[in-house]
């Protein structure tokens, strides 16, 4: 790597961390759970680096190795985007349970 | 550049942006879900964009594993249920953490003889975060479903284990960074490093495991952001540094939600050594049973609901919210009152809550509603201990010292659920059951809640 990219990933390194806790601060608790289970989807972008090693990794172990990963961070994402879709679905319907619930009980 | 090489930095630039704004849906839970569709759309776009941009050569191991990524990571997500949330995001911290340390191993495996001096440390970073993670997050997992004893594991000289190892680790990393062309250095630090992982986390008891989960969190972003520095891949950087520093900010409110150091829950080992901190409380527990808990509790104004682990691992979700139903309809005022650490991960109470329809308007953060219960006429603590336990405030002496709590003990009454008359998970006495105001209603969570509504009804 040479020094002007490191540089610039160091640059960028530290802009996200400024701006992630910019952002992350103003979370609820409320939301914590699911926060913690999007950040995690999200950094299942490692993804993209298992990609190139499954498909560009120039011998059968690079390949095996890759084809690992691909399965690990897919689970991470697939599962991770799921996983939190379905908490934050249950935090927003929250308005429309509102109305049955005055007519009696469940 | 090729014009496809552009078009994936175009994507890669467009998912960051995604990230930043899903992120940001996230301060509020009416804007949160369409973050997350934002967030795939940006995962969707870097994926194809590298798919289109890279030499890809072999396409059969990469429709595969996302063939079975996609059926494994579905089938996760439709069917963990609530209550297992924090084993299943557990899981799926190893799980990214894996990808990124095997990542490391690819390009160490291809490229390992060209690599820089920068470059070679941060791949250092990427496998040791991402093997230690990976083995560290299985066994909190194991811990939370119960297939590994919950209580810390403990044994003479852990301490000094721990540092031989990673000093070991430390001196690999160091030996591999100078001197790359030994091969065993690389594998000796992988190996080194899975150990670990499982050493830094057996100690731990569960009723840390917030702490653990948050920094798990932290420690697989920054795997996935040392990726980025290693492939020189900038949304990597920035997708795991986000996900690094969520991790980190909730590792800290969680350890001022319990007035400890990360390296006291790390290497403090709660749980495991209390006995004489406990203070004489003398005094009764006394007993109720449900008719007279019912009647308590439909003749109140105001009733706070604390949940602890116990609603989770009593499942007993649903009938406080039944129970509460019932009670609003008599025109009581419910709220529920939560406590950052309550459960097993952030927020735990807070989703297994909104499972059962309970309204967010109605969940109270710990300072909000302690000014409240000194106006209450019956708090109900369902199978919380450690954090309503009076002593975290009167008793300097105790291990929780200056830990805040709810001050449950200031309502007018107190009913505790509870499953027998046991301590409770870190074996601590709380003088909150012996107080003149408490009364103990014991038996299953579930059960009882639901008698409690049934009674409730015919008063």
């Amino acid at each position: 790597m040479n020094p002007a990219v490191l540089i610039a990933s160091v640059y960028v390194f530290a802009l996200a961390a400024f701006l992630g806790y910019q952002v992350i601060s103003r979370v609820p608790p409320l939301l914590h759970t699911p926060l913690m289970s999007a950040t995690n989807a999200i950094s299942g972008i490692s993804l993209i680096g298992s990609l190139v090693l499954a498909g560009a990794g120039n011998s059968r172990f690079a390949h095996l190795l890759g084809f690992v990963a691909v399965t690990a961070a897919t689970i991470n994402v697939v599962g991770g985007f799921g996983i939190t879709d379905r908490m934050l679905k249950m935090f927003g319907k929250r308005l429309d349970a509102k109305a049955p619930k005055t007519s009696g009980s469940k | 550049m090729s014009l496809a090489s552009y078009f994936m930095e175009g994507t890669y630039l467009l998912a960051s942006i995604l990230f930043v704004f899903s992120l940001k849906g996230m301060s509020h839970p009416e804007t949160a879900r369409r973050g997350m569709f934002l967030a795939e759309a940006g995962m969707l776009a870097a994926i194809i964009g590298t798919l289109v941009g890279e030499h890809i050569v072999t396409w059969g191991w990469i429709i595969a594993g996302l063939t079975i990524g996609s059926i494994i990571g579905a089938w996760m997500a439709v069917s963990v249920p609530m209550t297992a949330m924090p084993q299943r995001t557990a899981l799926s911290h190893a799980f990214g953490a894996l990808a990124a340390a095997l990542v490391g191993v690819g390009e160490f495996v291809t490229h390992g003889a060209q690599m820089g001096v920068v470059t070679r440390g941060a791949l250092g970073f990427e496998v040791m975060l991402g093997a230690l993670t990976t083995t560290g997050s299985l066994i909190a997992a194991g811990k939370l479903q119960g297939v590994i004893r919950g209580k810390p594991i403990q044994f003479r000289g852990q301490n000094a284990i721990n540092l031989v190892i990673s000093v070991a680790m430390t001196g690999s990393f160091v030996f591999f960074w100078i001197h790359p062309e030994v091969i065993a250095a690389f594998y000796s630090m992988l190996g080194l490093a899975f150990v670990f992982g499982v050493m830094l986390v057996i100690p731990i008891g569960s009723a840390d495991m917030p702490v653990v989960m948050s920094l798990l969190n932290s420690y697989a972003g920054l795997a996935a952001a040392a990726t980025g520095f290693v492939l020189g891949n900038n949304v990597l950087i920035i997708a795991g540094t986000l996900d690094g520093f969520s991790g980190f900010i909730l590792s800290v409110l969680m350890c001022k939600a319990m007035n400890r150091s990360i390296t006291n829950v790390l290497f403090g080992g709660f749980g495991a050594v209390i006995a004489e901190a406990a203070t004489e409380t003398g005094g009764m527990m006394r007993e109720i049973n449900i008719e007279d808990a019912a009647m308590q509790l439909a003749f109140a104004n105001r009733v706070i609901f604390v949940p602890g682990y116990g609603l989770a691992t009593a499942q007993a979700q649903h009938a406080v919210r039944e129970l509460a139903d019932v009670l609003e309809d008599r025109g009581v005022t419910v709220k529920y009152a939560i406590h950052p650490v309550a459960g097993r991960m952030p927020g735990h109470m807070n989703v297994l809550l909104a499972e059962a329809n309970v309204s967010y308007s109605s969940l109270y953060e710990m300072e909000q509603i302690n000014p409240e219960f000194p106006s209450t006429d019956v708090a109900v603590v369902i199978g919380a201990n450690d954090v309503v336990n009076p002593d975290a405030r009167d008793n300097p002496k105790s291990i929780i010292a200056g830990m805040p709590i709810l001050e449950v003990d200031r309502a007018r009454s107190v009913i505790v659920l509870k499953r027998g008359q046991g301590r409770g998970f870190s074996g601590l006495e709380n003088p909150l059951f012996f107080k003149p105001c408490t009364t103990m209603l014991y038996g299953d969570a579930k059960s009882s809640l639901s008698h409690l509504a049934q009674a409730i009804q015919h008063v």
